[in-house]
C-alpha cells in the first residue's frame, strides 16, 4: 500500500508544500481546518480575556478597574469576538477537516475559496479589534463599540461611536467569509461524497453541518443587509430606524434578529452533529434513532426562521405576533427533545467508558439540557417580561453556548486530535481541563439564573448590593474557567508538537466511519480516488 | 466512475493577497464614508486613497485569480466533477443574494404595512399618534414623514415601464444566445449576446436618468425618508448588480469571441446567464412593490 502511494507521488504535481507558503498559499482542507482551529482558539482567549475584565469589575458592587464606557465597550466586543470570531470559525475548522474525511472526499469541493473564506477572518478581527485596542490605551478618546453585540438602533446608528463603522465594515467581511465557507460545505456534501455515501448514509456531523451551512446562506445576506441600513442611516441621511422619517428602530430588531435566531442554530447544530459521532463510539452502539435525528435537525432549521421576535417580547408586538412567535418558540422544544431522547437511547444499556470526548459529550447532553430548559422558560411571554434582559438570559444562552457549543468543540478535540496530529492527547491535562472546566463552569453561570430571577440587568457595571454575594462567586468562576483553558493549550501545543503517546489509525475502539480508515496523523492528501462505501 | 481521480488545485497566492484587497477596501472605505459625509469631526484624506487603491488591488487580484483559473480549464485541468462545484456553487451564492434583496423587501414590507400605519395612530397606536406626531398622515409612497419631509412618489408609467420592457428583452436575447451556444451557431451566440450587454448599458444609463430626475427635480433623495430610503436602496442595489451582470456579461462576451466556449464547456457562460436572469427577476419585484402598487 505505500508502496503504491510513494511511485503514485512521483507523477503527482501536488508535492506537499513546506514552510510559510504551505499555511498561507493553501489548498488543503487539513492545513486551513487547523488554521480556523487555531484562529477560534485565539479569538476564545481574547474574548474570555474581555470576560475576565468584565467579572473583575463585577466582582463587587461599586467601580473598581474600568469606567461604565469601557464595560460597555468589554460586553459588546466580548460577544461579538465570541460568536463571530470562536465559535463560528471552530465549527467551521471542524468542518473543514472532517467532512472530506467522512465523505471519502480528497477536499473541499472548492479549495482556493477556502483559503479566501479564512483569509478574511483575521483582516476583518484586525478591524473590529483595533478599535478595542485604542480604546484601551486611550489615544484621543476613541471608544470601540459599546451597544451590546446585538448592536441595536439608535444606540448604534445615532448614538454609536466612530469605531461603529469599522464594525460595521469588519461584519460585512465576515458575512463574505461566512457565506463563501458555507457554500464550500453545501457543494462538498452533494457533490464529493465517495460513491455508495448516500445522503442517510452521512455522518450526523455532515448533516449537521450540512444544514448549518443553508442556515448560513440565507441569514447571513440579511445581516448584511441589516448593517447596512446602519452605515446609510449613520452617514447617508436614510431613515430606516426613524421614527421621524417614517422608519422605527424596531425595525433593526426585527431585521437583526431574522439573521440572529437561524445564528443561533448555526452555533449549536454542528455541536449536535459531534456529540452524535461521540456518544456512539463509547457507548459501543448504533445511533439511536438515525433518520429522526436528520429530520429533528431539519425541523429545528426550519422552525428557527419563524421564532425571531422571542428576542423581542417587550417592544410592544401586537398580541396575534406575541402568540404566534411563543408557540413557535415552544415548539422547537420537540425536535430538540427528540435528540436529547435519542442521545440518551443510545447510552441505554449500552458498554459504555469515559473517555474524554465522551466526558465532554455526556456533560453537553446534560448542561445543554438545562440551558435548553431556561429557554423554554424565557419562551412564555408573560414571564419573559419578567426575566427580559436580566441575567437569567445571560445564564440561558451561556449555557448553551459555552457548556453547549464551546463543550462539543472541546470533545471534538479531544475525539479528533488523534487523528489530526498522530498522538494522543495527554490524558492528565485533558482531566485537569475537563474537571476545572466542569466546577467552574457552573459555578459561573448557575448563579446567573438567581440573581436574574431576583432582578439584576444585564450589561450595567454596576449592581445592587442584595446581590454581591452571588457576584463574588460567579466572578470566581469566571477567574477558574478562564485559566482551566490554559491546560487545553497545553494540550493542543503538545499535540502540535508531536508529543505524546503515537496514536493508531483508530485509537477509539467503538468508533465507525472513514476518518478512521486513514492512518493516524491523516497523510496532506487523503482519497486521490474515491472510496467505494459499501 | 471510481476510478476517476479528484482534481484539486495548486496551491495559490491570489486568496491571502485579495483579503489583503478587502481589508483595504474595508478599512479605507469606513474612513472614506466617515471624511467625506462628516468632515468636521473626520479629519485626514487618507480613507479615499485607501479604498480606491484596496478596490483596485482586489480587483486586479480577482482578475489575475481567474486568469489562473481561466488557463487551468483551457489546459483541460478541470474533472467534470469540478465544473458541477462550480454550478452548484453559483446557484447557492444566486440564493445568497436573493436573501440579500429579501433584507430591503422585507423592510419594505414592514414599514409599508406596519411602520407607517401604526405611526398614523392604527393598531393599538392611537396615543403613540397623538403625543408624537398627531399631524401625521399615514400614506404609501410616504410622501411627508412624520418629522415633515416632503418629496413625490415615483410614478411606474414612465422610465420605470421602459425599463422594465429593456431587462425583459434583455432576458429574450440572452436566451436565444444561450440556444445558440449549445447549437454551437458562433455568429448568433455573439449577436445576441452583444445585444444582451448593449440593453443592459441602455438599462443602467436611463437609471441614472431616473435618479439625476428624482434628484434634482422630485426632492426624492436617500434623505427624504423612509420611501426615499427604500427606494434607493432597493433599486440601487439592482443597479450595482446589474452593472455587475453587465460586466459579467461583456467578459464571457470576449471570451466566446476567443472560442473559450462550447456546448459542454460553458460554466462561466452560463454562471453569468444566470446572474442576469436573477437580477431580472428581482427588477419584475421591484417594478412591481417600489414603483407600481
Amino acid at each position: 500500500m505505500s508502496t503504491v502511494a510513494a511511485a503514485h507521488d512521483d507523477h503527482d504535481h501536488h508535492h506537499a508544500p513546506t514552510g510559510l507558503k504551505r499555511w498561507l498559499f493553501s489548498t488543503n482542507h487539513k492545513d486551513i481546518g487547523t488554521l480556523y482551529l487555531w484562529f477560534s482558539f485565539a479569538m476564545f482567549l481574547a474574548g474570555g480575556f474581555m470576560a475576565m475584565i468584565i467579572r473583575a469589575e463585577l466582582i463587587e458592587p461599586g467601580m473598581q478597574f474600568v469606567d461604565p464606557e469601557f464595560f460597555n465597550q468589554m460586553t459588546t466586543v466580548h460577544g461579538l469576538t465570541m460568536v463571530f470570531g470562536a465559535v463560528m470559525p471552530g465549527f467551521v475548522g471542524l468542518a473543514n477537516w472532517m467532512i472530506p474525511l467522512m465523505i471519502g472526499a480528497p477536499d473541499m469541493a472548492l479549495p482556493r475559496m477556502n483559503n479566501w473564506s479564512f483569509w478574511i477572518l483575521p483582516f476583518a478581527f484586525a478591524i473590529l479589534l483595533s478599535s478595542v485596542l485604542l480604546s484601551a490605551f486611550g489615544h484621543g478618546n476613541p471608544s470601540a463599540p459599546n451597544f451590546g453585540w446585538t448592536f441595536y438602533a439608535p444606540l448604534s446608528t445615532k448614538y454609536g461611536p466612530a469605531s461603529t463603522d469599522l464594525f460595521i465594515l469588519s461584519v460585512h467581511m465576515m458575512g463574505i467569509s461566512s457565506i463563501m465557507g458555507a457554500i464550500n460545505v453545501i457543494v462538498t456534501v452533494f457533490n464529493l461524497r465517495a460513491p455508495g455515501m448516500t445522503l442517510m448514509k452521512m455522518p450526523l456531523f455532515v448533516w449537521t453541518w450540512l444544514i448549518t451551512a443553508f442556515l448560513l446562506i440565507a441569514v447571513m445576506p440579511v445581516l448584511a443587509g441589516a448593517v447596512t441600513m446602519m452605515l446609510t442611516d449613520r452617514h447617508f441621511g436614510t431613515s430606516f430606524f426613524d421614527a421621524a422619517g417614517g422608519g422605527d428602530p424596531v425595525l433593526f430588531q426585527h431585521v437583526f434578529w431574522f439573521f440572529g435566531h437561524p445564528e443561533v442554530y448555526i452555533m449549536i447544530l454542528p455541536a449536535f452533529g459531534i456529540v452524535s459521532a461521540i456518544i456512539p463510539t463509547f457507548a459501543r452502539k448504533q445511533l439511536f434513532g438515525y433518520a429522526s435525528m436528520v429530520y429533528a435537525t431539519a425541523s429545528i432549521a426550519l422552525l428557527s426562521f419563524v421564532v425571531w421576535a422571542h428576542h423581542m417580547f417587550t417592544v410592544g408586538m401586537p398580541l396575534a405576533g406575541t402568540l404566534f412567535f411563543m408557540y413557535m418558540t415552544m415548539l422547537i422544544s420537540v425536535p430538540t427533545g427528540v435528540k436529547v431522547f435519542n442521545w440518551v437511547a443510545t447510552m441505554w444499556r449500552g458498554s459504555m467508558t469515559f473517555e474524554l470526548p465522551m466526558k465532554w459529550a455526556i456533560t453537553f447532553v446534560i448542561l445543554f439540557t438545562c440551558g435548553g430548559l431556561s429557554g423554554l422558560m424565557l419562551a412564555i411571554t408573560p414571564v419573559d417580561f419578567q426575566y427580559h434582559d436580566t441575567y437569567f438570559v445571560v445564564a440561558h444562552f451561556h449555557y448553551v453556548l459555552v457548556s453547549g457549543a464551546v463543550f462539543t468543540m472541546f470533545a471534538a478535540a479531544y475525539y479528533w486530535l488523534p487523528k489530526w496530529s498522530g498522538v494522543m492527547p495527554s490524558k492528565l491535562l485533558g482531566e485537569l481541563h475537563f474537571w476545572n472546566s466542569l466546577i467552574s463552569v457552573n459555578l459561573l453561570f448557575f448563579p446567573m439564573h438567581f440573581v436574574g430571577l431576583a432582578g439584576m440587568p444585564r450589561r450595567y457595571a454596576d449592581y445592587a448590593l442584595q446581590f454581591a454575594d452571588y457576584n463574588f462567586w460567579i466572578s470566581i468562576g469566571g477567574f477558574w474557567f478562564g485559566l482551566s483553558q490554559l491546560f487545553f493549550l497545553a494540550v493542543c501545543l503538545q499535540c502540535a508538537l508531536k508529543k505524546g503517546e503515537k496514536a493508531e489509525a483508530k485509537p477509539w475502539d467503538g468508533a465507525e466511519g472513514l476518518e478512521w480508515e486513514v492512518p493516524s496523523p491523516a497523510p496532506f492528501h487523503t482519497f486521490d480516488t474515491p472510496p467505494v462505501v459499501k | 466512475m471510481a476510478t476517476d481521480k479528484y482534481y484539486v488545485p495548486e496551491s495559490s497566492p491570489w486568496p491571502l493577497v485579495a483579503s489583503v484587497g478587502l481589508f483595504m477596501t474595508a478599512f479605507g472605505g469606513a474612513h472614506f464614508i466617515q471624511q467625506a459625509t462628516d468632515p468636521d469631526t473626520f479629519s485626514g484624506s487618507w480613507g479615499r486613497p485607501l479604498f480606491f487603491f484596496g478596490l483596485a488591488w482586489l480587483w486586479l487580484t480577482i482578475a489575475l485569480w481567474w486568469r489562473d483559473t481561466i488557463k487551468e480549464s483551457r489546459g483541460g485541468l478541470h474533472s467534470h466533477q469540478l465544473g458541477i462545484s462550480y454550478r452548484q456553487g453559483m446557484l447557492w451564492f444566486i440564493f445568497s443574494e436573493v436573501m440579500f434583496f429579501g433584507a430591503f423587501f422585507g423592510a419594505l414590507f414592514y414599514t409599508r404595512w406596519l411602520i407607517v400605519p401604526w405611526l398614523g395612530g392604527a393598531g393599538s397606536n392611537a396615543m403613540t399618534h397623538e403625543l408624537l406626531w398627531p399631524d401625521f398622515q399615514a400614506m404609501w409612497p410616504l410622501v411627508k414623514t412624520p418629522g415633515g419631509t416632503t418629496t413625490q412618489a415615483m410614478g411606474a408609467w414612465g422610465l420605470p415601464a421602459i425599463n422594465t420592457a429593456i431587462l425583459l428583452t434583455s432576458s429574450i436575447t440572452l436566451t436565444i444566445a444561450h440556444h445558440a451556444l449549445l447549437a454551437g451557431k458562433r455568429g448568433k451566440l455573439i449577436g445576441f449576446q452583444a445585444i444582451t450587454v448593449l440593453l443592459g448599458a441602455i438599462f443602467l444609463g436611463l437609471q441614472v436618468e431616473e435618479y439625476i430626475h428624482a434628484y434634482t427635480e422630485m426632492g426624492l433623495t436617500l434623505d427624504a425618508g423612509i420611501y426615499g430610503s427604500l427606494f434607493f436602496l432597493l433599486t440601487g442595489f439592482h443597479g450595482a448588480h446589474v452593472t455587475i451582470g453587465t460586466i459579467f456579461l461583456a467578459v464571457t462576451l470576449i471570451r466566446v469571441i476567443k472560442g473559450h466556449f462550447d456546448a459542454e464547456n460553458n460554466f462561466a457562460w452560463e454562471a453569468g446567464a444566470w446572474y442576469w436572469h436573477f437580477v431580472d427577476v428581482v427588477w419584475l419585484f421591484l417594478f412591481v412593490v417600489v414603483y407600481w402598487l
